[in-house]
């Protein structure tokens, strides 16, 4: 990688990040507490919503969240031409 | 001997015969493989055995309990986006750097990446949040063993002392991840069978994420009747305030505890480090979105069973539970009944033991007798697995950044092997002695050693990552001012020490967030006014955000970075 390609592939990685952090605050400290009260209004399957995103929904989303990140840094890596990873302990 | 405790035996011996068996065949002879298992599992191992790790006696025995039982149901919703969202934090911010860094410790990282006092400081902080979630893992195992096949509580963790010490003694790292892999295996096995069994026997559909609604309707319900708030009432115990700084704390001290944080050094390469991560939350996630719903199940049982019934007229797992003096039943008012009311009504005759809830859900549904038996399995699986994660950590500290980076530099491999080794078994008999005689305040500790990690390493990890300019005299001086603000507050509110309400309320598990943002804080703006890193070290730092093979990484572990070629206008290295 060159100069150039490496500035834009940590933009994009940290891009990536901070869509994903974004997403994880939302369903946790918003839907799970912040907006929970609200949300409880709503009743699915018999759970008051806002209280099952703070004890099942939150999880799945975080799951979720990591997949994307996995999947789209494997698809930036190969966009940039990284096939060979640092595989080593370095020690002295 | 009665047939639970025939079943018990089996499982144990079984489960016991099969770490063993694992341990033998992954022994090793290097420091690389005994410390990070030569840094060679694949993505799914490492993702078992991150989740075995992580996953304690807290969260096979005690977490459904404390979801259900202390608070109305809504609080205990902390721990479960706590300890999940940390992974988040983990993997996008930790795993790969840290991979491509690789090292054999977290304070080999602090002491590289800024200075030598900083590695003590960081070998200091491991050391002690390791030892105090040791314990709580030495008497779970104890606990099981009483309650199972009634022996002493000291002769059980004695019994997981000697398993523990033949399979991370002889295997190390390698030794510990595969055991683990086997041990998560039995703890999930053991988890969903009896939630399976117990959502399939409520509601007449097995799965219990799903299903646990229609039983949460009728228990808010019951609550209701008691004088409880409902079991999904939000802010009824904790208000918002507390719920989110309680959340973070548990979220950035995930991301900051060394026993988890060392495991992504173990990944095969830095993109199984990130896959690892994926794996781990994956696993972790099967237990966390099944243990609420446990929670709402056997609430809802043990109201439905025991709420009102005479006394004397009590199902026999309750008699069993009693016997051990893990229920307690007071008929204060002498009406002959059990009632079960809230603490604050001073009503209340019944007090339970969150500890028991998981292992009593077999006998409380009335599953069969082998469930029983392989629940308790379970919990000695995920006791035993977290126990030999952090008696690694506490090895590695010793052995590699204390005996091996300031005493005797010059040791060989098989000297530091075996100061490895030495060090591990002086550290589990350490963790034996603490499992039989738990200090009063470790429950305590171990909430706040959250705090602590969440103060302390979260933030020198992640802006000695992202912040090339970060000094060492910046991180010291954040580290401390963390460190010191958590640990002042807690002194200061703790019930036991000062009891005092403290500022605008906040609790003094939720401090952590406080003190980490302190963290943030101190170290930007002394780095500002501090010598920035050296370019070489700019330039070591800037390297390790690409995920592909570099030379400059190894020249820097084998101490001589500064021979490296660089170009004088990028400070990179220009090598292919």
């Amino acid at each position: 990688m060159d100069e150039q390609q490496r500035t834009t592939y940590w933009r994009r990685n940290l891009r990536l990040m901070a869509w994903l952090l974004a997403v994880w605050a939302i369903v946790s400290f918003g839907a799970g507490i912040i907006f929970v009260e609200p949300l409880n209004e709503i009743v699915i399957g018999g759970f008051p919503l806002g209280f099952w995103f703070a004890q099942q929904g939150s999880i799945y989303v975080f799951v979720v969240l990591i997949a994307i990140y996995v999947w789209r840094m494997d698809k930036l890596d190969a966009e940039y031409g990284i096939t060979e990873y640092e595989e080593e302990v370095h020690h002295s | 001997m009665s047939e639970v405790q025939l079943w018990t035996l089996f499982f144990v011996v079984l489960t016991f015969g099969a770490y063993i068996y694992i341990a033998y065949a992954s022994r090793v002879n290097t420091t690389s493989g005994f410390y990070v298992a030569g840094g060679g599992i694949p993505a799914p191992a490492n993702g078992a055995a991150i989740a075995a790790d992580w996953m304690s006696a807290a969260s096979f025995i005690s977490l459904a309990g404390i979801v259900a039982f202390t608070g109305n149901g809504y609080a205990g919703s902390v721990y479960l986006m706590g300890w999940t969202g940390g992974y988040v934090l983990l993997a996008l911010l930790l795993a790969p750097y840290l991979r491509k860094f690789g090292k054999y410790t977290i304070p080999d990282f602090v002491g590289d990446r800024y200075s030598e006092s900083a590695r003590l400081v960081a070998v200091v902080a491991a050391i002690v949040v390791s030892f105090v979630y040791v314990a709580g893992q030495m008497s779970g195992v104890g606990l099981v063993f009483q309650r199972f096949l009634g022996v002493d509580t000291a002769v059980g963790v004695i019994i997981g002392m000697v398993v523990v010490f033949f399979y991370a003694v002889l295997g190390g790292m390698k030794g510990i991840t595969w055991t683990q892999v086997a041990q998560y295996s039995v703890l999930i096995v053991a988890y969903l069978i009896p939630a399976f069994a117990i959502a399939q026997q409520l509601t007449g559909f097995p799965i219990p994420q799903i299903t646990f609604g229609q039983v949460l309707q009728e228990l808010n319900g019951l609550q209701t009747d008691l004088g409880f708030a409902e079991y999904s009432a939000a802010f009824t115990q904790t208000n918002m305030l507390n719920m989110i700084l309680i959340t973070a704390a548990l979220m950035f001290g995930t991301a900051g505890l060394p026993h988890v944080i060392i495991r992504f050094y173990t990944a095969k390469s830095v993109r199984a480090a990130r896959a690892s991560a994926l794996w781990a939350l994956f696993f972790i996630a099967l237990l966390y979105t099944t243990a609420p719903a446990i929670g709402v199940f056997t609430k809802f049982n043990f109201i439905d069973q025991i709420a009102g019934t005479q006394i004397g007229q009590t199902p026999g797992w309750f008699d069993n539970w009693a016997n051990v003096g893990l229920i307690t039943v007071d008929d204060a008012n002498g009406n002959g009944a059990i009632d079960y009311a809230p603490m604050a009504s001073g009503l209340n005759e019944l007090t339970i033991n969150n500890d028991i809830i998981v292992l009593a859900t077999p006998e409380i549904a009335g599953l069969p007798t082998p469930i029983v038996g392989l629940v308790a399995a379970g919990g000695l699986a995920a006791a035993l697995s977290t126990a030999s994660g952090l008696l690694l950590v506490i090895s590695s500290s010793v052995a590699n950044d204390v005996y091996f980076k300031r005493i005797n530099p010059a040791a060989d491999e098989a000297r530091q092997l075996l100061v490895g080794r030495i060090a591990m078994g002086a550290a589990i008999v350490v963790a034996g002695y603490l499992g039989i005689n738990p200090p009063g305040f470790v429950a305590q500790v171990v909430a706040l050693a959250f705090g602590l990690a969440c103060a302390s390493f979260f933030p020198v990890l992640v802006l000695g990552i992202f912040w090339k300019r970060c000094t060492a005299a910046g991180a010291t001086a954040g580290l401390a001012a963390g460190l010191g603000s958590t640990m002042a507050y807690m002194l200061w509110t703790i019930d036991i020490y000062g009891n005092s309400d403290g500022i605008f309320g906040i609790a003094e598990t939720g401090f952590g967030t406080i003190g980490m943002l302190i963290n943030f804080a101190v170290t930007i703006v002394v780095s500002q006014f501090t010598t920035p890193p050296n370019a070489r070290m700019q330039a070591l730092i800037e390297d390790i955000r690409y995920p592909g093979k570099s030379t400059l990484v190894a020249a820097h572990a084998e101490g001589h970075l500064d021979d490296e070629a660089l170009d004088e206008g990028t400070g990179r290295d220009q090598r292919p």
